[in-house]
């Protein structure tokens, strides 16, 4: 029963996956990709989750999945702080200039 | 070393008690699964129909956290079979696990959106959706 429960929602994962994926290789902006990037990420350690569950060996995989979503965190902050950085620091000032207020 | 504590014992009785070899903890670890996968559903198609990104960071966001947190849930109460020291030990982590993602994901959605808005990525107005849906029209 537990296996079949695991099996189901494993499986049912995995194909509720495929818009994602969809998102991440059409779409428009880095922005997009990163985030759909995230939300598999996520999904990945639930995954990992199951996958003990299958095994048997669930205290080993419980690990795997905090390291996995601490990585996770980790990669969407670098990445959103590396394509802000990505505007030149000109038009970055220039543009607060005009907001009217200086920023450290 | 196998330590009983009391709420082992009435548990147990319980899960005695029903014949099918399923506990009252598995069905109810069993519906949060489902429910978690009925919101990564919703999470999914937002993430393909939504026109902006800031409509699709909603729909990933909230959809992602949520369904996350029950599908682990789930999985915390499906593993607890005997109530023994090592399986609290793992139900404790995989409460780690949904505290962790609890505080991380809206964080990093933000910082994703905080990005973007200094970026220039700018949302979509009423203009822009008359205009592509006229285009989409045109291609029809």
């Amino acid at each position: 029963m537990i296996e079949w429960f695991s099996i189901i929602m494993g499986a049912s994962l995995f194909v509720l996956m495929i818009p994602v994926i969809y998102r991440i290789c059409k779409g428009p902006t880095g922005f997009d990709r990163i985030l759909g990037v995230n939300v598999i990420g996520t999904k990945t350690a639930v995954l990992l989750v199951i996958i003990g569950t299958l095994y048997g060996r669930v205290e080993m995989f419980v690990d795997f999945a905090l390291t996995y979503a601490l990585l996770n965190f980790v990669a969407a902050i670098v990445v959103s702080r590396y394509l802000n950085r990505t505007i030149s620091l000109k038009e970055m000032e220039a543009r607060e200039k005009k907001k009217g207020r200086s920023r450290a | 070393m196998t330590f009983d504590f009391s709420l082992a014992s009435v548990l147990g009785s319980v899960s005695e008690d029903v014949s099918l070899g399923i506990s009252l903890l598995h069905i109810i670890g069993i519906i949060s699964g489902i429910l978690g996968l009925a919101f990564f559903f919703g999470s999914a198609v937002g993430m393909v129909r939504f026109p902006d990104f800031y409509t699709r960071m909603h729909a990933a966001g909230k959809g992602d956290t949520l369904s996350t947190m029950l599908m682990l849930a789930g999985f915390a109460l499906v593993t607890m079979d005997d109530f023994s020291v090592e399986s609290w030990l793992v139900f404790i982590k995989i409460l780690a696990v949904i505290l962790f993602i609890y505080l991380t994901t809206p964080t990093s959605s933000h910082a994703l959106m905080r990005a973007a808005f200094e970026d220039d990525e700018m949302p979509m107005t009423e203009k822009d959706l008359k205009n592509s849906s006229q285009k989409h029209k045109g291609k029809k």
